[in-house]
């Protein structure tokens, strides 16, 4: 099994599975609240058009769809629909995290007794987009990073449920340096 | 405001040994929750008030006093004023009377205070909670309402 | 009859009548993610054939506890949450709590200030009532609209962010004035942007209104009369339309809006098509009241109370409202003279008008349930609060 992995055959098919993948990622309408706006602004005017980076089309079923961008906050009603729906989708299976409120629980993490503080507690996310809401163009550099980590993907080997964004580095600088800069930041009491 | 007064003025004759306090100034009145029903047909149907959208119905919540006062704002298109309307129930036997045969909305807005606070409505043909699951325990907005999941500030 | 309380299963399986000779009714759920934009509202619908015979919404998916939350923060920073209630219109939420805090505190503001403020209200009922008519097309089966729609809502967008800094959520109008001031172009980009949108206007209404299909879909189809429209509770745009004038703009005056020449638009039948037509007027109605507030913005300053100063409201209950673009938003504070509200309610009009859906549509078809619903216009994070 390691050599299968190394060899000329093997890679070029993963290289030409991940570019056909990449350019053609469908997502699925889900949003419950304020950056579903900025979502179907995103993907459906006609200033802003998500079809010129292979979105031609956005799928209502989950069966049909390859992306699942969460817009909007999650409580705890919504968390038994949100499960059925990722599990409905199938492989290979991407998602996207848009707005704060899905990355931490947003303006409502304090005092509010349903909200669930970050969706990455529910289903495993790829690419979280900061913002509340986010603009059209922080959407789509989010869906570029995916593009990018899918094209460093290989088929034959096992996929982690949390892969880490390394594609949305600059070249030449690893993880371990920028995790160093920001606790010596953080030491530095001037800051606080 | 005179057409404001002069219908107050027709409440209070009508009504006098019902009403407890009134603010004329602010717009509200406020009356004892036995006869409730009564004075909500008045309210409504007289031909010098007709009061005919009931806008808002809602519920606070005073621990210290022991009670609950429930609050009703009124709105009449004829007549172009509104006036607030408000009672007080005991916290321990929070029960009183629904108005949703004189306004049909109230049938909603009191299940909404059914699910916050935990008033019950008598002759209310749908009394389930509203925002929050069947099997939810506990009355969220009450003042000691306590929760492991929520995070305090 | 007493108190009696009951949950769902209860009411899906009372109701279940057994027939001997017929058809059978069944339930089918519209659940909470579905193909039109209006959010998450889930319907049990139970039908006969495709007949539907009672509707049972079922709320609370997007429930975040607002009113709990606002017990313990600041007014200033409650306004920031009322953002995020009806977020297609979301300065006009702003003044509604705005206007409760100065009329408690007896704060006067001045001229210019409320000329600024009757102006972007004006703009973000443009900018709703546009988005509005996209969607409404796109429910019915016409995709060209949702375009048109969204790429006027662009322009306006881009105006409004010059000057407040944000695309959606804008935390402007705030107690005591307006967070920032205008730029000195503002009023040659909002001319050529009236300009621009009044003949397009009888564009959509030749493409859209004249369309024979939209027609016959619209006509007679969800009549609420006048009793019905008042004892629901319904306001805005849904009670004009069953022959109701009331509009808080003009019956209560604010702002500037006593000052200014518009009319208001009613209708007579109360169906689909009447609250169609009612919005397309108010769009005019709008661009009519920006053109004569857009060259007189007197001088002064833009905010009155200094950021820093204290709001305490005095004890007691105060209530105001305001009109939005979809009805009368409320706010209730209950105070006890400290920082935060002891008990803060809002009104949100798009809980009140959803009720009217199950008189409205028992007896109809699915698809007049789509139509009926998209004209009803609504925001389910207001119903949910």
């Amino acid at each position: 099994m390691e050599s299968l992995n190394k060899s000329i055959i093997t890679t070029n098919l993963d290289k030409m599975l991940n570019w056909a993948r990449s350019n053609s990622i469908w997502p699925l309408t889900f949003g419950t609240s304020c950056c579903a706006i900025e979502m179907m602004m995103a993907t459906g005017s006609s200033h802003y058009d998500l079809a010129r980076f292979g979105s031609e089309v956005v799928r209502v079923s989950p069966r049909q769809a390859d992306v699942l961008i969460v817009a909007g906050t999650i409580v705890k009603r919504m968390v038994k629909p949100l499960k059925m729906l990722f599990n409905q989708m199938m492989e290979p299976k991407y998602v996207i995290a848009t707005g704060s409120c899905t990355i931490s629980g947003g303006p409502f993490i304090y005092n509010s007794y349903t909200t669930i503080r970050g969706v990455d507690k529910v289903i495993p996310v790829d690419v979280y987009v900061p913002g509340c809401p986010p603009r059209p163009e922080a959407l789509f550099w989010g869906i570029l990073v995916l593009q990018k980590m899918i094209k460093k993907n290989s088929l034959i080997k096992s996929t982690n449920n949390k892969k880490p964004v390394l594609a949305a580095l600059p070249e030449g600088i690893m993880l371990e340096e920028i995790h160093d800069e920001m606790k010596k930041v953080l030491m530095n009491k001037k800051y606080l | 405001m005179n057409k404001m007064t002069a219908s107050i003025e027709k409440i209070y004759n009508k009504y006098q040994k019902f009403i407890v306090e009134n603010v004329i100034s602010k717009k509200e009145l406020r009356i004892n929750s036995e006869n409730l029903i009564d004075f909500m047909y008045f309210m409504r149907n007289d031909s010098d008030l007709k009061y005919d959208i009931l806008c808002d119905h809602t519920v606070v919540d005073w621990v210290n006093n022991n009670s609950f006062d429930l609050v009703y704002n009124l709105y009449s298109t004829e007549y172009k004023n509104y006036i607030i309307i408000s009672t007080t129930i005991p916290r321990n036997k929070p029960i009183i009377n629904t108005v949703s045969g004189i306004w049909r909305i109230a049938e909603w807005q009191e299940r909404e205070a059914y699910d916050f606070f935990g008033v019950l409505y008598t002759d209310h043909k749908d009394l389930r909670r509203l925002f929050l699951e069947d099997d939810w325990i506990g009355f969220p907005l009450r003042k000691d309402y306590k929760d492991n999941f929520m995070l305090e500030m | 009859m007493a108190i009696h309380l009951r949950t769902l299963n209860e009411v899906l399986h009372s109701s279940n009548k057994k027939k001997t000779w017929g058809t059978k009714e069944y339930f089918i759920n519209m659940g909470p993610q579905h193909p039109s934009t209006h959010g998450v509202l889930r319907f049990v619908l139970r039908l006969e054939g495709e007949v539907v015979k009672e509707i049972i919404p079922v709320l609370g998916y997007i429930h975040r506890g607002i009113e709990k939350i606002g017990e313990s923060v600041s007014y200033r920073n409650f306004v920031h949450l009322t953002d995020r209630c009806d977020y297609l219109s979301s300065i006009i939420n702003n003044w509604g709590v705005s206007k409760v805090v100065e009329n408690a505190m007896q704060i006067e503001t001045n001229e210019r200030i409320e000329t600024i403020r009757t102006i972007f209200a004006e703009i973000q009922r443009l900018q709703s009532h546009t988005l509005w008519w996209g969607v409404f097309a796109m429910d019915l089966g016409a995709f060209t609209p949702f375009l048109y729609g969204f790429r006027d809502r662009e322009f306006l967008t881009s105006i409004v962010e010059d000057t407040c800094g944000s695309r959606l959520t804008m935390n402007y109008i705030q107690p005591g004035g307006v967070m920032y001031d205008i730029k000195p172009d503002f009023s040659t980009k909002i001319k050529n942007y009236i300009r621009y949108l009044r003949p397009r206007i009888d564009e959509y209404e030749q493409l859209v209104s004249n369309n024979i299909i939209i027609q016959k879909r619209t006509e007679n189809v969800g009549i609420l009369s006048k009793d019905d429209a008042c004892s629901y509770g319904t306001t805005g745009p849904v009670l004009r339309a069953s022959g109701v004038p009331l509009d808080l703009r003009k019956d209560h005056p604010y702002g500037m809006y006593g000052k200014v020449d518009f009319s208001v638009a009613v209708g007579s039948v109360g169906d689909c098509w009447d609250r169609y037509w009612v919005r397309i007027e108010e769009m005019r109605q709008s661009l009519n009241i920006i053109e004569q507030l857009i060259d007189n913005i007197p001088p002064g300053k833009h905010m009155v109370m200094k950021h820093t100063a204290k709001i305490k409201l005095p004890i007691g209950y105060h209530y105001d409202q305001v009109e939005t673009a979809r009805g009368i938003l409320g706010v209730f504070v209950a105070s006890d003279g400290k920082d935060s509200p002891y008990r803060i309610h809002l009104r949100s009009p798009n809980f009140n008008n959803l009720w009217s859906i199950t008189k409205m549509a028992a007896g109809l078809k699915i698809s007049d349930l789509v139509a009926i619903f998209s004209t009803l216009d609504i925001v389910m994070p207001d119903v949910d609060r």
